[in-house]
C-alpha cells in the first residue's frame, strides 16, 4: 500500500524575508522585495531590478568559511533553507536511519555566478588559472549533493533540472520516493541565485521581464492589466517530507498533507505555453485525480502567476476550465506579486506557502492587481491577506521548455 | 613581509585555518587538514602571488609551509 506523506518542516531563504514566519508574515502584509539589482552593476541592462535575498550569511548554517568560498550562491541557499527546514521539524537527524533520508533540489540554472566567474578568469589569466574547485561550483546537481553532504542524508540524492518547475518537480519526485517506501524523510524543494549578468540579459532579450525600472514594487503584478513580464527573484525554499507514521511517531508537527502530484509536457515551444492552458488544465486534473479528491474540495491555488502576459491569461482559462463554475469559489494568489520569481525555487517556496496558509489560516494577497485584465476574473485576492480555513490547495507551476507541475496539498486528518 | 609570512598568509586564507595554527613545519594534509583539491588552489595561488612557475613534478613534492618558502625563495 502506498505510504501517506506529510510536510513537518519548512525553510525558506526569499526576498521578503528568511525564515517561515518572517517570509509568510512579510507575505501577509503585502510587501514586496523588489529593488534595484545590487548583484552586479546593471545600468546597461533593459531590466535593472529583481528580487534579491538581503542579509544571508551561510557561516550561520554550519558552514565554514572556507567551504563557502568553494560554494555557488545557489548551494548556498538551499543548504540554508535545509538546516532551517531541519531545525524547524525539530528533527534529530543523528537518530534517524540516515541510509532512509534523502533530498531532490530542483535548480534552473544552476552555478550561473561560478561560471561567469570561471569564464573571466579563464579570458583574463589563461586555462591554468581555473581552480580545481570550478565544476563543483559550476554544476548544478551540487545544491542536492551539498544538502546531502551537510546533513548526512545517504538516501536518495537527486537534482531536478526543469526551469522554472524544478521546485514542484523536485517536492513531486520526493512525494512519490516516500510514497514508494524508499525512503521515510525527504528534503525536497529548490534553489535559484541567477541575478547575474548572462540571466538578467538572456531573460531581458526575450522580453518576458518587466522593464518597469522605476517603480520596482509594482513591477510584479500578476493577472493586472498593465503586467509587462516577471521579474526574476532569488533564494531557496526546503520542506521536510515525512512517511506519516514515522512523523507521528517523534510526535512531529504536521503543516498538511501531500496527496496528490501531477506532471506533464507541452510538446509544443521552447518557451510560449501551449496556447489556452490546454495541458496546464491536464496537469492540475492529474494532481487532483492522483489526490483522489472532489475538484469542488480545491478552495485555495497558488498559481504560477508570474506576470507575463501569457502566463497570467492562460493559467486562468485552464483553472476556468478545469473547475467550471467552481472556479469562482477558489482564491487564487501569486506570490510572484511579492517575491518576484524564484525560477527554480518558485515552486519550492510556493508550497511551504501553501502549507502556511493551512497552518496559519491565512491567505496572502496578490499585491499589484489593480486591474484585472480583460477574461481573468478569478478570486486573486486582492484587497489584502484574508482568513481562509484552506481544505485543499494547488500550486502550479510551468516551466520554459514546456514543463508543467502540480503538487495537491490537503489539511492533515488522521 | 619576508616568504614565511606571505606564504602563511594565503595558506590562512585558502584553507580557513587560524594563524596560529601555522608553522614552519605544518604539513598542508596532516596539519591543516587540506584535501588534494585544496592543493592545487593552494599552489595556484603561490603561483600568482609570487610570480612563479610551480611545474607539476615540483609541486607534487610540496607537503609543508618549510618546502614552499624554499620552492619559492629558490625560485625567485
Amino acid at each position: 500500500m502506498e505510504k501517506r506523506v506529510v510536510i513537518t518542516g519548512l525553510g525558506a531563504i526569499t526576498p521578503v524575508g528568511i525564515g517561515k514566519e518572517n517570509f509568510y508574515n512579510a507575505l501577509l502584509a503585502g510587501q514586496s522585495g523588489i529593488g534595484p539589482i545590487t548583484r552586479f552593476d546593471a545600468s546597461d541592462y533593459a531590466t535593472r531590478i529583481a528580487g534579491e535575498v538581503k542579509d544571508f550569511d551561510i557561516t550561520l548554517y554550519g558552514v565554514d568559511k572556507k567551504e563557502a568560498r568553494r560554494m555557488d550562491r545557489s548551494v548556498e541557499f538551499a543548504i540554508g533553507a535545509a538546516v532551517l527546514a531541519a531545525d524547524d521539524a525539530k528533527l534529530a537527524l543523528d537518530e534517524e536511519d540516515l541510509d532512509r533520508c534523502g533530498t531532490v533540489v530542483g535548480t534552473g540554472i544552476g552555478g550561473i555566478d561560478s561560471i561567469h566567474e570561471v569564464y573571466e578568469t579563464l579570458f583574463e589569466k589563461g586555462p591554468g588559472r581555473v581552480s580545481p574547485f570550478a565544476v563543483p561550483m559550476m554544476i548544478a546537481n551540487m545544491t542536492s549533493a551539498r544538502v546531502s553532504i551537510r546533513l548526512g542524508l545517504k538516501g536518495p540524492v537527486i537534482t531536478d533540472v526543469t526551469a522554472c518547475t524544478s521546485g514542484t518537480n523536485a517536492i513531486g519526485d520526493a512525494f512519490r520516493i516516500i510514497q514508494r517506501g524508499d525512503a521515510d524523510i525527504m528534503f525536497a524543494g529548490g534553489t535559484e541565485a541567477a541575478v547575474s549578468p548572462a540571466a538578467v540579459a538572456g531573460f531581458a532579450a526575450m522580453k518576458a521581464m518587466s522593464t518597469r525600472n522605476d517603480e520596482p514594487t509594482k513591477a510584479s503584478r500578476p493577472f493586472d492589466r498593465d503586467r509587462d513580464g516577471f521579474v526574476m527573484g532569488e533564494g531557496a525554499g526546503i520542506v521536510v517530507l515525512e512517511e506519516l507514521e514515522h512523523a507521528k511517531k517523534r510526535g512531529a508537527h504536521i503543516y498538511a498533507e501531500v496527496v496528490g502530484y501531477g506532471t506533464n509536457g507541452d510538446a509544443y515551444h521552447i518557451t510560449a505555453p501551449a496556447p489556452g492552458g490546454v495541458q496546464a488544465r491536464k496537469c492540475m486534473e492529474l494532481a487532483i485525480k492522483d489526490a483522489g479528491i472532489d475538484p469542488k474540495d480545491v478552495n485555495y491555488i497558488n498559481a504560477h502567476g508570474t506576470s507575463t502576459g501569457l502566463n497570467d491569461k492562460n493559467e486562468t482559462l485552464a483553472i476556468k476550465e478545469l473547475f467550471g463554475d467552481h472556479a469562482k469559489n477558489i482564491a487564487v494568489n501569486s506570490t510572484k506579486s511579492m517575491t518576484g520569481h524564484l525560477l527554480g525555487a518558485a515552486g519550492a517556496i510556493e508550497t511551504i506557502v501553501m502549507a502556511m496558509a493551512i497552518d496559519t489560516g491565512k491567505v496572502h494577497p496578490t499585491i499589484n492587481c489593480d486591474n484585472p485584465d480583460e477574461g481573468l476574473d478569478l478570486d486573486y485576492v486582492r484587497e489584502g491577506a484574508r482568513d481562509l480555513q484552506v481544505n485543499c490547495a494547488l500550486s502550479n507551476s510551468f516551466g520554459f521548455g514546456g514543463h508543467n507541475g502540480t503538487l495537491c496539498v490537503r489539511r492533515y486528518e488522521d | 613581509m619576508n616568504t614565511f609570512d606571505k606564504v602563511k598568509a594565503i595558506v590562512v586564507e585558502q584553507l580557513g585555518v587560524d594563524e596560529a595554527e601555522v608553522t614552519i613545519d605544518s604539513t598542508f594534509i596532516d596539519d591543516l587538514g587540506a584535501d588534494s583539491l585544496d592543493i592545487v588552489e593552494l599552489i595556484m595561488a603561490f603561483e600568482e602571488e609570487f610570480n612563479v612557475e610551480i611545474p607539476d613534478d615540483v609541486a607534487e613534492k610540496i607537503k609543508t609551509v618549510k618546502d614552499t618558502v624554499e620552492y619559492i625563495d629558490s625560485a625567485q
